[in-house]
């Protein structure tokens, strides 16, 4: 009995000397924990085709993901994983892809600018009324020493009556000129009413009369030089400048 | 001097006139065969001009009637012999060419002296009253009745001149004029000095008519780029810008008293009368009347301007007062009205032009608009000028004008009371705008005679032709009105 009271102390000291040598150690840390096994991350990514485009345009979006399940774009909803759309905003947009799956979520974006469209929207259709108005309205020409509206030139001043009313927003000038001959003031006058005489037809062919301004530049501005009947007659005209 | 027109090829040889009026002025009229010499014209010519009618001259050969006032008078011979030193100055010389030029070109300009060429001139010429030789003045070459000479000196900033008239024939009391001036010693003073002098001279020989030699021209140059409103004195000399507008500038018309300039301009609005005083040195504001407004002309009390208007939407004539109010239109017919003048003598009757019937020409009426009358028969006449004594009108004239037509309008003179008419320019080139000169004796115009529009001058029978600008081209000429 003794010697098993023996025995157990003898066990008990050397235990606790080993638990005390055992103590002084470093402790072994402890394996870690076997991890589950990972599910494979999702990846995404997203471009735009052109990235830049004018107000009104389109441009393809297209985009690609892997191991994911849920794919949806901001502003279009859940898409499929790959894919393309066509898209047209109407500002600068932000495309913005997000990729779910059981290995996480993966995000991806692009960038669409619209700009606006390089001719600003008033000049562009006032130049081309402007270019309209210099092709289509003809110069009414005159006799020498004329102002009445000669039988050739109807077609003419008929053509200029239609393009006039049908756009009835433009305001101009019709100029007198007269050729080289005669004198100053009497070239002037009579370019007055040379300007006078093309307004008035407009006027009765129901072209409002504010929108026409009359000016006489007399032989001051011949648009030819040479002194011969030619010349002369290009310089004897009603000439049309479109003014708005 | 001989007729230069060209024969007229009608079958009937058309007899010519020549009045010629004790104060110079010579006015040819051609007249056909079947229009007699009217009693009016008679009248009309003779009579203002205190002129004898020397009865008609039949030229056989040629078949042209000749008559006259002046025919015999001879013209006075004047000797003008350069003005001497009268001291040591240095800038004597220098004041002195310029004296002597101005001297005697304004008394060669006036029409009425038959000079002493320079080189009849006797070797020694005096300075003053003491050292006239009578006789080496009346006898040939210089064979003078008339003499004048003075001296000039400057002392230090101030140039004395000192002048005299001598009627050398009349040696008992020779002295017709004794002037003396002084100014600042510069050439421009040396000009006026001279131009006052010979105007006291034209004066006091030329019966009674004020000299011109310190009148102005206004005209038209283009010279700046621009066609602005330029001044002048008579003889070319001192061409100074008076506007800077930057537009086309035209018809400059001097206001009687000399105060005011009118003319029109191309605005932003179109062509507008303005109004440039020298009082002030500036622009001074008119108002705007719309449409073409054109060919200001003062009335010669300076109290109201004729011009034409377009502001109803046809060229014609309207009234205003100097200040631009009280607006009034006189004519009111369809086609150009333009380029009114008034009579210059009464005020009463303003002529135009007008191109109610087709080709312009020119019309008289009174100036409220009534008793309109055609001057003008035919062809392209503009640009009438009212003659001082009142009884002619000088304008412009195509006489065949059209297509095919030669391009040349000569200078005519019309009797406002006969409607005859003379020619003065037969050069072929363009004449233009004639104006009168204070003394009705002088017309200025422009003429493209030269290869380009140049301002010119002529006694009124068209003799004395001369240029008076050069640089740029230079048209509408203003006669200041004294």
């Amino acid at each position: 009995m003794k010697q098993q009271k023996i025995r157990w102390i003898t066990l008990v000291f050397m235990l606790a000397a080993i638990m005390m040598v055992a103590a002084c150690k470093k402790k072994t840390p402890p394996p870690p924990p076997p991890a589950p096994p990972p599910p494979p991350a999702p990846t995404a990514s997203i471009s735009a085709n052109p990235n830049t485009i004018q107000k009104g345009q389109s441009t393809t979006l297209s985009w690609q993901t892997t191991n994911a399940k849920d794919v949806s774009i901001d502003g279009i909803g859940a898409v499929q994983p790959s894919g393309s759309q066509q898209v047209t905003p109407a500002d600068s947009t932000t495309y913005h892809l997000a990729a779910k799956g059981d290995g996480g979520t993966q995000e991806a974006t692009a960038r669409v600018t619209v700009t606006a469209p390089p001719p600003p929207p008033p000049p562009a259709p006032s130049a081309t009324e402007e270019e309209m108005f210099s092709q289509s309205v003809k110069d009414i020409f005159f006799d020498y020493d004329k102002y009445n509206i000669r039988t050739d030139q109807q077609s003419s001043l008929q053509g200029d009556a239609q393009f006039l009313s049908q756009h009835s927003s433009v305001t101009f000038i019709i100029e007198g000129h007269c050729d080289e001959r005669g004198s100053t003031e009497y070239n002037l006058a009579l370019g007055t009413n040379r300007a006078e005489a093309v307004k008035s037809a407009l006027v009765q062919a129901g072209v409002a009369a504010n929108r026409i301004k009359t000016i006489s530049y007399g032989k001051e501005k011949p648009f030819c030089t040479e002194s011969n009947e030619q010349c002369w007659q290009q310089n004897r005209r009603g000439h049309f400048v479109y003014s708005k | 001097m001989q007729d230069c027109i060209p024969q007229n090829n009608s079958k009937l040889p058309s007899p010519r006139i020549t009045i010629n009026s004790s104060t110079f002025l010579k006015i040819k009229l051609m007249i056909f065969r079947k229009s007699p010499l009217s009693a009016t014209l008679r009248a009309a010519l003779v009579i203002p001009c205190l002129l004898l009618l020397s009865l008609p001259l039949l030229s056989q050969q040629e078949d042209w009637i000749r008559t006259g006032t002046g025919l015999g008078v001879q013209k006075i011979r004047l000797a003008v012999p350069d003005f001497k030193a009268a001291n040591q100055d240095p800038k004597n010389a220098e004041l002195l060419k310029t004296f002597n030029e101005t001297l005697w070109n304004d008394l060669d300009n006036a029409g009425i002296f038959d000079l002493v060429s320079k080189s009849f001139n006797p070797l020694e010429v005096p300075g003053q009253p003491s050292e006239v030789k009578y006789d080496a003045w009346t006898s040939p070459p210089p064979n003078a009745s008339m003499l004048t000479f003075g001296n000039l000196g400057v002392t230090s900033d101030r140039v004395a001149v000192l002048g005299w008239l001598y009627d050398v024939k009349n040696t008992a009391a020779p002295q017709v004029l004794g002037k003396q001036y002084s100014d600042a010693a510069t050439t421009d003073a040396a000009r006026l000095i001279a131009h006052k002098f010979a105007d006291e001279i034209i004066f006091r020989l030329g019966g009674g008519i004020p000299g011109v030699a310190e009148s102005k021209i206004y005209f038209v140059s283009d010279r700046t780029g621009h066609k602005e409103i330029w001044a002048m004195d008579y003889d070319g000399a001192n061409q100074r810008q008076i506007t800077h507008l930057g537009a086309i500038s035209l018809s400059p018309r001097i206001s009687p008293d000399n105060s005011r300039l009118a003319f029109s301009s191309m605005g932003k609005n179109g062509w507008e009368i303005m109004m440039y005083s020298f009082d002030l040195g500036r622009m001074i504001t008119f108002p705007r009347f719309g449409g073409t407004n054109l060919s200001p002309a003062w009335s010669p009390d300076g109290t109201h301007l004729a011009f034409s208007s377009s502001r109803t939407g046809d060229s014609d004539i309207y009234l205003v007062d100097a200040s631009g109010g009280d607006l009034k239109r006189i004519t009111n017919e369809k086609g150009p009205d333009v380029s009114p003048t008034w009579n210059r003598k009464t005020g009463a009757q303003i002529a135009f032009v007008s191109g109610r019937t087709g080709l312009p020409q020119i019309y008289t009426m009174e100036a409220d608009g009534t008793n309109v009358q055609r001057m003008t028969d035919q062809g392209y006449a503009v640009s009438p000028n009212w003659a001082p004594n009142g009884q002619f009108l000088a304008f412009s004239w195509m006489r065949k004008y059209g297509p095919g037509a030669p391009g040349s309008n000569d200078l005519y003179l019309m009797d406002i009371a006969s409607k005859q008419w003379v020619q003065l320019t037969h050069d072929g080139s363009r004449n233009d705008f004639p104006s009168w000169s204070p003394d009705g004796r002088h017309i200025v115009f422009q003429s493209n005679r030269s290869g380009t529009e140049q301002i010119w001058t002529m006694l009124a029978d068209g003799t004395k032709v001369q240029q008076l600008t050069f640089t740029g081209r230079n048209t509408q000429p203003n006669w200041s009105w004294k």
